[in-house]
C-alpha cells in the first residue's frame, strides 16, 4: 500500500470523508445542473443538523426498534456451516420491516425531508424494495410519494408494485433507456429538477452526488455496528471473512463500515456477473468498469470509450446498476475490500441452498453474497464467514417462478 | 482575439444588429450523422452562436424532445470523434462560432486536454457542461488556458452570492436558465423572469443569454432588452425531427 491509499484509508476509518466538497479521494463530488445545487445544500445542511441532534437521534431509534424491528437478529447456521465447512453467519436484514435494508435509509431521509419542509417526496427504485421502503417511511412520516421505477422492474418485481400502491404511493413506470434502475434514476432527477424547492429526493443507494452517499452510509452504518457488536456477543469473535451484495451499494456500505477498523476482517463485494463477461450481460462495475461521471458522482463505471453508459443485466433488480457507489470505488482502490462478480446462475444456486438448509428464501441480491462467500470459503481451514442478507426473496417470486417452468419443475 | 472573445462579441455583434442575440443548439448525429453538416451549416447561417449538443446515454437535465435526439444520433453512431472530425472538415466554411454542449462524461471520456489542443481546428470556441458546476470548475482548466469559453449556467434558484461567483468565473456569455426544470418546457413567469435577468445581468461583465423553454417569436420579443442573447434547442431539434428545415424556423424567430 502506497503512502497515499494508506492516508485515504486512515481518513476512511476516522470518519474524515467525504471532504467538504463530498469526495472520497478521487470519487464522489456534486456533478449536477446548476438548479439542483441549492436543493443538495439544503439538505445536506438538513441531514448534519438532524444527525447531531439529540432529539432526532431519539426519534430515529425509536423508529428503529418500534417500526423497523431493530436490531435485526444475527444468527449462526448450522447446516449451511456444515456444507460449507465453515462457520457461517447471517445478518439477518430481511427480517427489517418491509423485508430489506432499504428502510434503514428511506425512513432517516423522510423524517429529515419532513425536517427541512419538503411538500412531497420523489425515490428511484430497482427491486422494488427501497420503493416500498419510501412508500411506508412516506405513510409513516406523512409525505407524498412518487416513485419511478423501470418499465422491466415493474414486471420482474410485480407484487412490489402493488405494496407501493396500497401504502399510497404513486408508482411511475419508465419506459427510457434500457427501462431498469438506471433509467428510473434518470427520471427521479429530472423530476426534481422540475421541483428542487417542494421535492425531496430520497435517493436509495449510496451513488448519486453528494451528500447522497454520505448520507445513505450513515443510516445504513447501523447494519455493521450491530454485525460487530452481535458477533462478539455470540461468536466470542470478529469473522474472519465478511460478505455482502453490491450494486450501487448501500447495505455493503453499511455492513463494511462497521469493520473497516479491524484490518483482519477481510471484506468482500458480490457485484452482479449477470450471464458473461461481455458488454450488456452483466453489472459488475470493479471488474469491468472505468472511472467516469453518472448521476451527479465520480465512480467506477460501465461504459464504452466514448463515454456512453453501458446496459447492464442481472437476474436480480438491485443489482441491475452500471455504476457503484463512489466510497466503494475508494475502499477498491486502496485495497480494502475485495470485489467480484458473481453469475446469475451461481447466485440462484445459493438462494436454493439457504432455501433447503436453512428454510429463508433469500432475495436474488444476497444470494449473490452468499455465492461468493461460499466460494470464498473453498480451501480455508475452518473460517468464520458473515454474510449480510440483505432482503428477503418474496418479491423475486415472478422470476423464480419462471425459472421453475423453464426447469420443468 | 481569444476565442472566449469572439463568443461574446458575436452576441454583443447580434443583440446590436437584433435587438437580441439567436444561438441555436443542435444536437450532433441528429436525424443522422449525414444530415448533420448541413442542419449544422443552415443554423450557423441564421444564428450568431451555435451550439454543437454532443449526446449522452443519461441526458438528466433534458426533456423528453432532446432525449430523443441524443438516442437517435447513438444509435446513429454518433461519437465524439466523429463530430470532432466533421467540424474539422467544416471548420472555415461555418458562419458562426461554436460551442461544445455536452454532459461531462463524454468528454471526460474523449480528454479535455486532447479538446483544449484540438478544439481551435475544428471551429469550437467553447463548451457549455451543464452537469460540471462551479465547485469542480478547475478540471476545464485546460480548456480555459486555451483560450475557450467555459459558459457558466445559472437557474432562477441560484443564490445571488454563488451568482457573483459563477459569473465572475464565466467566460463567452453567462447562460441563465429561465425555467426551474429540464429543457423544452413551458417557462415561468415572464415578470419573474425579466427580474431574474436584470440580476443575472448586473452581476456579469460578459453578455448574458436565456435559454430552456424558448420556443416562439413571442417567446424572443418578450426577452428583447432584457438579456443579450436567447438559446433555442428543443424547439428547432422537434422542426428537425418533422422533417422540416430549421433555417426559416431561425428566421422566423429574429
Amino acid at each position: 500500500m502506497s503512502a497515499d491509499t494508506h492516508i485515504l484509508l486512515r481518513q476512511l476509518i476516522d470518519g474524515k470523508l467525504p471532504d467538504e466538497h463530498g469526495f472520497f479521494g478521487p470519487f464522489g463530488g456534486r456533478f449536477v445542473p446548476e438548479t439542483l445545487v441549492p436543493a443538495l445544500e439544503r439538505f445536506e445542511r438538513g441531514a448534519r443538523d438532524a444527525l447531531q441532534d439529540g432529539a432526532f437521534k431519539t426519534e430515529l431509534r425509536q423508529h428503529q426498534e418500534t417500526w423497523i424491528g431493530r436490531p435485526t437478529p444475527l444468527m449462526y447456521a448450522p447446516r449451511l456451516s456444515e456444507s460449507w465447512k465453515a462457520h457461517v453467519w447471517l445478518k439477518r436484514e430481511d427480517l427489517a420491516h418491509t423485508g430489506a435494508h432499504k428502510i434503514n435509509n428511506a425512513l432517516g431521509q423522510a423524517l429529515i425531508a419532513k425536517r427541512i419542509g419538503a411538500q412531497h417526496v420523489v425515490a428511484e427504485t430497482g427491486a422494488g424494495q427501497h420503493g416500498v421502503a419510501t412508500a411506508a417511511a412516506c405513510a409513516r412520516v406523512g409525505l407524498p410519494a412518487i416513485v419511478y421505477m423501470g418499465a422491466k422492474d415493474v414486471e420482474r418485481q410485480a407484487p412490489n408494485v402493488v405494496r407501493m400502491r396500497r401504502m399510497g404511493a404513486e408508482v411511475r413506470p419508465v419506459t427510457a433507456g434500457d427501462a431498469t434502475l438506471r433509467a428510473a434514476v434518470d427520471e427521479a432527477i429530472r423530476h426534481w429538477v422540475g421541483d428542487p424547492q417542494g421535492t425531496h429526493y430520497i435517493l436509495g443507494s449510496a451513488v448519486g452526488p453528494h451528500p447522497f452517499p454520505w448520507i445513505v452510509r450513515e443510516f445504513q452504518k447501523v447494519i455493521g455496528v450491530e454485525s460487530r457488536t452481535q458477533m462478539l456477543e455470540q461468536a466470542w469473535k470478529l469473522p474472519d471473512i465478511a460478505v455482502a451484495c453490491v450494486g450501487g451499494g448501500s447495505n455493503a456500505i453499511g455492513f463494511f463500515h462497521g469493520f473497516l477498523g479491524d484490518a483482519h476482517v477481510e471484506l468482500h463485494g458480490a457485484e452482479a456477473g449477470g450471464i458473461g463477461p461481455a458488454v450488456g450481460q452483466h453489472a459488475a462495475t470493479m471488474s469491468g468498469g472505468t472511472p467516469g461521471v453518472l448521476h451527479g458522482a465520480r465512480s467506477m463505471l460501465l461504459q464504452d470509450g466514448d463515454g456512453q453508459v453501458s446496459n447492464t443485466h442481472s437476474v436480480s433488480a438491485g443489482l441491475d446498476y452500471p455504476a457503484i457507489g463512489p466510497e466503494h470505488a475508494l475502499l477498491a482502490h486502496v485495497g480494502r475490500v475485495k470485489y467480484h462478480a458473481v453469475r446469475d446462475d451461481e447466485a440462484i444456486t445459493a438462494l436454493d441452498e439457504l432455501c433447503r438448509l436453512e428454510g429463508i428464501l433469500p432475495a436474488a441480491e444476497p444470494a449473490h453474497a452468499l455465492a461468493l462467500a461460499k466460494r470464498l470459503c473453498e480451501g480455508r481451514d475452518d473460517p468464520t464467514v458473515l454474510v449480510n442478507v440483505c432482503g428477503r426473496g418474496d418479491k423475486d417470486m415472478p422470476i423464480l417462478t419462471r425459472l421453475a417452468e423453464q426447469e420443468g419443475q | 482575439m481569444r476565442a472566449h472573445e469572439i463568443i461574446s462579441k458575436a452576441i454583443t455583434d447580434g443583440r446590436e444588429a437584433h435587438g437580441v442575440a439567436l444561438v441555436a443548439y443542435v444536437t450532433a448525429g441528429f436525424p443522422s450523422m449525414d444530415a448533420f453538416p448541413t442542419i449544422l451549416a443552415d443554423a450557423c447561417v441564421h444564428a450568431d452562436v451555435v451550439e454543437v449538443g454532443i449526446p449522452f446515454s443519461n441526458p438528466i437535465a433534458d426533456g423528453g424532445s432532446l432525449q430523443e435526439t441524443a438516442r437517435q444520433a447513438l444509435k446513429g453512431g454518433a461519437t465524439m470523434h466523429k463530430i470532432m472530425h466533421v467540424l474539422r472538415e467544416l471548420d472555415g466554411t461555418l458562419a458562426a462560432p461554436l460551442l461544445l454542449m455536452g454532459y461531462l462524461n463524454p468528454l471526460l471520456a474523449y480528454g479535455l486536454d486532447r479538446l483544449a489542443g484540438d478544439a481551435q481546428a475544428a471551429g469550437v470556441h467553447g463548451v457549455i457542461v451543464p452537469d460540471l458546476p462551479l465547485e469542480a470548475i478547475d478540471m476545464a482548466r485546460s480548456l480555459t488556458d486555451a483560450g475557450l469559453a467555459t459558459i457558466g449556467m445559472v437557474s432562477p434558484v441560484t443564490s445571488d452570492e454563488r451568482l457573483k461567483r459563477i459569473a465572475e468565473r464565466a467566460s463567452g456569455f453567462v447562460y441563465a436558465v429561465t425555467s426551474v426544470g429540464v429543457t423544452g418546457q413551458q417557462r415561468s413567469d415572464q415578470s419573474q423572469i425579466t427580474g431574474y435577468l436584470q440580476k443575472v445581468r448586473s452581476a456579469a461583465t460578459i453578455p448574458v443569454c436565456a435559454g430552456f423553454g424558448i420556443r416562439s417569436k413571442q417567446h424572443v420579443d418578450a426577452l428583447r432588452g432584457a438579456c443579450d442573447g436567447v438559446i433555442v434547442g428543443s424547439a428547432l431539434m422537434e422542426a428537425v425531427g418533422e422533417g422540416r428545415a430549421i433555417g426559416p424556423i431561425l428566421q422566423g424567430l429574429r
